[in-house]
Parts: C-alpha cells; sequence; structure tokens
C-alpha cells in the first residue's frame, strides 16, 4: 500500500502526460460534436440560440481563466479586467474591418491573436502601474484603469464608436481553410479551436517557473524576494500574459457578434469575470470554466424564462461565497478522498436528504422573486405570470402563502438536514483519517 | 588583509527617533561559522533585516565580497549569493513541500521568469529538490502543503530553502529555535553539512547550538558589538560575562 502511495507521488512527465492529453483531445472532439445534439434534421438547421450559448461560453471560458491567472494564481484581485476583453472586441473588430476591406491581408482566423497581443500590449501598459502594488492598492488601481478606458470608450468615438459601438461583417473572405463564417456553426469551431489553444496555453504556463513563482509570491511575497524574485516583475509578466488571453476571448467575441460596445469594457463584465472565477473555483484549473460555463447558462438560458435572472445569480455568489469558498470545483475536490477510499455510495441517501429540502426552497424562493417582480414589472406590462408551468393569478393571497410557506419551512428543513449531513460528513471525514495513517 | 565575505562599516539603524543599531562595525571573514548572541532586543534580527536588505540602513556602509549592498533590494542581494532564513517561519503555505524547495533552486538554476519551461521536466532542478528534501528528512511529507507541516518540520523546510542553490553566504535568524533537543541535534548536523565551504552568520539563543556550530562569536548589545572572537575567548570575556552569559548562568 505504501509503495502504491509513494509511486503515485512521484513525477512521471511521460506516463502522467499522455492521460490528460488524450482527455484534452476527447473533450475537444466533445466539445466539435455538441451543437449536433440540437441539430434539426427536418430543417436542416443547427439551434441558433445553443449556437451562440455554447459560442458564448467558449470565450467566457478563455476570460474566466485568464482573470484567474490574476485572481487564483497570483492571488491579485482585479477589478478591471473587462478592459483587456473589450479593447481585444475593439481591435478586432477594425482588424475584421480593415481585413475585409483588403487593407490587412490576413486570415480571420488569425485576428483573435492579434487583437489578443494588441491588449497584451494596453496590459503592459497599465500593468506597469498596476503591478507596482498588491492587495488593496492593486484592486483599487485596477478599478481606476477600468473607470478610465470606460469612460474613454464614450468620449472617443474614432475608435470606440460612442454609445452605438463599432459594428463589422466577419464574411470578409480571407480564411486558412476556405470557409466563409455564414453560418453560426463555423465561427463556434473557430471558438472552440481557440478556447483549446487558449486553456492548454494557460495550463502550460501554470506548469512553468514564472507560473510557480506567482503562487509563491501570492503566499508569501517577501519570502519570494529573498530567493531572487522581484514579486513586482513576477505579477507584471502574469499581468501581460493574462491580457493577452482575455484578449483573445475579446477578440472572438467581436468576430461572433460583429459588434463591440461600450459593455466589453465596463465595470459590469469585469465583475462577471469575478463571479465566474469564485462560483468555479479558484484552486483548481477548470474551476473557472466550470463558473464560465455555469454563468453563462443563466444568462442566456434564465434570463429567457425570468426578468429576475440576476437575483439568482447573486443569491448563488452569496450562497457559493458563504457555504463553499472553494466553488464547484472545491466542492467536487472535496469528495476526492472518499471516492479513493469507495466511500461515495452512502452518500446517496444523505444527498436526497439534503436535496429535497433543497428543491422546496428554491422553489419557494423563486415564487417569492417571481410574485414579487410581476408585482412590480410584469403586471405593469400587462403579462400573464406563469410559475413551473402553471398560470397564477397573483392578486390572490394563495399562492403568495404557498411560495411564502415553502421558502421557510423548506429552509428550516434543509437547515436541519444539512446540520445533520455536517456532522455526519465530519465523521466519514475522520473515518477516514486513521485509514490513511495506517498506511503510511 | 582577510577577505570579509560581509563588511559593515558604522552601520545605523533608526525606527522614528529611536536608535536600533546603533554603530555597527563588523568583519564576517570568508568561510567562517560566525554566530551573534545578546539578550533579547538587542537588534540581532534588525541586523539581518538590514544585511539582507529587508529594511534600508540609516546610515553607514554594508559590502558584500567587497560590493556594496546596502542600497539594493532584496532580491538583487540573494543574487548576489546572499541568502536569510526567517526567525518566524516564511514558507509558501500552499505550495507542497518539495515545490517549496523548488521555488527555493530557480533563480540559482538560471530558470529566472521563464514561461516556456516546463518544470517537472526539469531533472537536474528536479534531483536537486529531491536531494534537498532527503537532507532535510522530509521525503515523506513531499506532497503536503507546506502550511500544514508540524513546526520541527517547518523549522527545516526553512532550514532547506535557505541553503537550497549556491549561495555563498547564508544567514540563518534563530535556526533551532522551538525545535526538540532531538531535532536540535539534527538540525545543527544539517546546518553544519549544508554551510560547508560557505560563510554561515547566525543568530541564536541555543548556548549549545552556538559552541557546536560556531567559530567565531560577536555579542551584540544594546545595538551595538561590545565583543567578537573566538568562543573560548567570549567565555572568557568579562563585558559579555555581566552583559549576557551571566545572566544566562546565574
Amino acid at each position: 500500500m505504501s509503495t502504491t502511495l509513494r509511486a503515485g507521488a512521484m513525477p512521471a512527465p511521460r506516463s502522467s502526460l499522455v492521460g490528460p492529453i488524450f482527455r484534452i483531445f476527447l473533450i475537444f472532439a466533445l466539445c466539435m460534436a455538441l451543437p449536433w445534439l440540437f441539430y434539426n434534421y427536418t430543417t436542416g438547421r443547427h439551434s441558433g440560440f445553443m449556437l451562440t450559448m455554447f459560442s458564448q461560453m467558449g470565450m467566457m471560458a478563455i476570460f474566466a481563466l485568464s482573470y484567474n491567472m490574476l485572481m487564483g494564481q497570483a492571488g491579485l484581485l482585479s477589478f478591471g479586467h473587462a478592459v483587456f476583453f473589450g479593447l481585444g472586441g475593439y481591435f478586432c473588430i477594425h482588424l475584421l474591418t480593415a481585413a475585409g476591406g483588403g487593407s490587412l491581408p490576413v486570415p480571420l482566423e488569425i485576428l483573435p491573436l492579434i487583437a489578443g497581443l494588441c491588449s497584451m500590449l494596453v496590459a503592459i501598459v497599465f500593468g506597469y502601474m498596476a503591478t507596482r502594488q498588491r492587495a488593496t492598492a492593486f484592486a483599487m488601481i485596477t478599478m481606476g484603469i477600468g473607470e478610465l478606458v470606460a469612460t474613454a470608450a464614450v468620449m472617443f468615438h474614432a475608435f470606440f464608436g460612442g454609445e452605438g459601438g463599432v459594428s463589422s461583417d466577419r464574411m470578409i473572405d480571407r480564411s486558412l481553410f476556405g470557409l466563409t463564417y455564414s453560418q453560426g456553426v463555423q465561427v463556434y469551431y473557430l471558438i472552440v479551436a481557440w478556447s483549446f489553444i487558449s486553456i492548454l496555453a494557460m495550463l502550460y504556463l501554470t506548469t512553468t517557473p514564472l507560473g510557480r513563482m506567482a503562487n509563491a509570491c501570492r503566499d508569501n511575497y517577501e519570502r519570494a524576494q529573498f530567493m531572487g524574485y522581484d514579486p513586482k516583475f513576477v505579477r507584471f509578466i502574469q499581468f501581460a500574459l493574462s491580457g493577452l488571453f482575455a484578449g483573445i476571448a475579446g477578440g472572438l467575441s467581436a468576430i461572433t457578434y460583429e459588434i463591440v460596445t461600450f459593455d466589453s469594457v465596463s465595470g459590469a463584465l469585469s465583475a462577471n469575470a469575478l463571479l465566474m472565477v469564485f462560483i468555479g473555483g479558484t484552486n483548481a484549473f477548470g474551476g473557472p470554466i466550470l463558473g464560465a460555463v455555469l454563468i453563462t447558462l443563466m444568462q442566456s438560458g434564465v434570463s429567457l424564462i425570468s426578468n429576475s435572472w440576476l437575483v439568482y445569480v447573486g443569491v448563488l455568489f452569496i450562497g457559493m461565497v458563504t457555504f463553499a469558498p472553494a466553488g464547484l470545483a472545491g466542492l467536487i475536490a472535496m469528495h476526492s478522498p472518499l471516492q479513493q477510499a469507495g466511500r461515495l455510495k452512502p452518500l446517496i441517501v444523505p444527498y436526497i436528504r439534503i436535496v429535497v429540502p433543497g428543491l422546496v426552497t428554491l422553489i419557494g424562493f423563486v415564487g417569492v422573486v417571481e410574485l414579487l417582480s410581476f408585482k412590480t414589472i410584469g403586471a405593469a406590462q400587462g403579462k400573464k405570470l406563469v410559475l413551473f408551468g402553471n398560470p397564477i393569478d397573483a392578486t390572490t393571497a394563495q399562492p403568495w402563502l404557498i411560495v411564502t410557506g415553502m421558502f421557510l419551512l423548506g429552509g428550516l428543513w434543509l437547515w436541519r438536514e444539512g446540520r445533520w449531513f455536517h456532522t455526519l460528513w465530519e465523521a466519514m471525514m475522520a473515518d477516514l483519517k486513521p485509514k490513511k495513517g495506517a498506511a503510511q | 588583509m582577510t577577505e570579509a565575505a560581509i563588511r559593515l562599516n558604522d552601520v545605523r539603524k533608526q525606527f522614528g527617533n529611536t536608535e536600533i543599531i546603533r554603530g555597527v562595525t563588523l568583519d564576517i571573514v570568508k568561510g567562517e561559522r560566525h554566530a551573534i548572541i545578546g539578550p533579547n532586543g538587542a537588534g540581532k534580527t534588525t541586523l539581518f533585516n538590514l544585511i539582507s536588505g529587508r529594511f534600508p540602513i540609516t546610515s553607514g556602509e554594508i559590502s558584500l565580497n567587497g560590493q556594496r549592498i546596502d542600497a539594493l533590494p532584496p532580491h538583487l542581494i540573494k543574487r548576489r549569493g546572499l541568502s536569510r532564513s526567517f526567525q518566524i517561519t516564511s514558507i509558501y503555505p500552499r505550495l507542497s513541500t518539495f515545490e517549496n524547495l523548488r521555488c527555493a533552486l530557480l533563480w540559482n538554476q538560471g530558470y529566472k521568469y521563464s514561461f516556456w519551461h516546463t518544470l517537472s521536466r526539469q531533472k537536474e532542478l528536479n534531483a536537486a529538490a529531491e536531494h534537498l528534501l532527503e537532507e532535510i528528512n522530509l521525503t515523506a511529507r513531499r506532497d503536503v502543503p507546506a502550511g500544514l507541516l508540524a513546526y520541527a518540520e517547518q523549522r527545516a523546510l526553512e532550514i532547506g530553502m535557505t541553503v537550497a542553490g549556491d549561495a555563498t553566504v547564508i544567514l540563518l535568524d534563530e535556526p533551532t529555535a522551538g525545535m526538540s533537543h532531538s531535532e536540535t541535534d539534527y538540525a545543527v548536523a544539517l546546518i553544519h553539512r549544508m554551510t560547508e565551504g560557505r560563510t554561515l552568520l547566525m543568530v541564536e539563543h541555543d548556548m549549545k547550538v552556538v559552541f557546536d556550530l560556531a567559530n567565531t562569536i560577536s555579542v551584540v548589545v544594546y545595538g551595538q558589538v561590545i565583543a567578537s572572537g573566538k568562543p573560548t575567548e567570549i567565555r572568557a570575556n568579562r563585558a559579555v560575562q555581566e552583559a549576557y552569559l551571566g545572566a544566562l548562568e546565574a
């Protein structure tokens, strides 16, 4: 037992790399196949909604990961990361126009990279200012930079196009692969390709001396100094590279939507990056991807059925920060010791006992929010309220009583089950420990 | 003329109006094991902080191997071959024991700010880190986050990180503080082994450790060096006995 443990702990560069690479290609193939699940064979068309949503997920995954290069890996809280996404978008839309006009002989596939490099140049300038500081001062400077660029975006029409933004046409007839990009699915493939290149590049960066020293400076910047490293310079390079990837994501967004507006450099998008990364988890490399997928799902999916979707995002964020600060990835990682010991099965019933009251509370909460929102907005618009497939009359007391009751009683029930679950979990973890000790 | 690894010339340090280091002039000869002793609050750790560049000096001169270093930031001093440890353990808590040691070797092995090397494929670097891990007896704790190590293990890691690479001058700030007898014995042997052929300057309270390791001792009292010499001379020195040793034996 002890020998196998040691063997697992030793670095085995060759054998350990084959696995991940195979897995990455498998995921790549799955992502390429994904839109075909929603392909309508009778009309012969892709689902435009699904394609846009998956495209958005791809670029948000790059954006969130680039944010986590600062947040999770270097311990830098930035409030202005959208600057590099948005500027990447503006650069790309101008490049697109230039390439379409014939003055720039570059294929469309390369444009996101050029936009990314332009963003990196901006990140070098702003990074020089911001990365001289760390912690709160860094956060404040990035917030200032974010405001500065957002203001500039409204003021300088030549480059930013004012409030209307800048639009262009992606069908420039310049492609490495002879694609026209007239169909959404072609753009989606381009996004998948760039997402994989960017994600692999960012994954690679975590294995390099710079990546490790970014972690070291996050943990203890002073010690890093006494190891010959200048923490400012570590932060600076990390910041510049993070700007590169954010710019690529922005460039992809410009190609997808053929328009870039002021929103793409706004503080709201910077906050979104923070949201995705926190909800997904900052510690695991893949955490931000989970966050990007979930937030995009809420933005595109939930926003279709509810006006109050932002409330749900907010509550999810508060809930995660309070109860699962390590994010979704952290929740998954918590189970790995149990999984290794083959003890996941005893958790099935406890999970059901958590999920049932959880659902009751959730339905109650959604009901309360939707009724309130209907009262204030929906009713004035002369709409009818439909909750969970049932038309509901919000003027009677009955629906209010039911949802409030579900919310309160469900919450109480959830709280009790949660306490029980917590005790059980602690016991299970404690049960694992002596076993581990004995094995060593 | 003997070659000084570190030369302090009338070094002074003021915090506000309080002068903590009041004119220290001291030569640390190349290759010697030099211990600094003195009562609490005498300014021993401050002296370390001045030499290693953590704080700027108020006046005076500090040179390392003949070159002025008193205006340099810590990372440049480290690159010139001076490495230090901390009295209060200073490690990377979320990185594994192995990663902590590997980070300590990076600059020395010339990786600088590289974002093109894969760490796991650098054979020489990894072998050196594994070797250090064995030296500090933490191979069994290789992949444990350093923040979860026991106190004595963290102290051993602290020493390992400081002696990693080929710094010619090693500063250890109370390396054995808080260790048990057997741990201290192990640490002394380790320090002896790892500082072979280098210059060692250390602050230490444990007189047994001092007399085991040091071949030169300086006594700092109230921000000044009141005596400096071989251990036997220091033992016999009257002023020292009054100021320090006497208090211990009484």
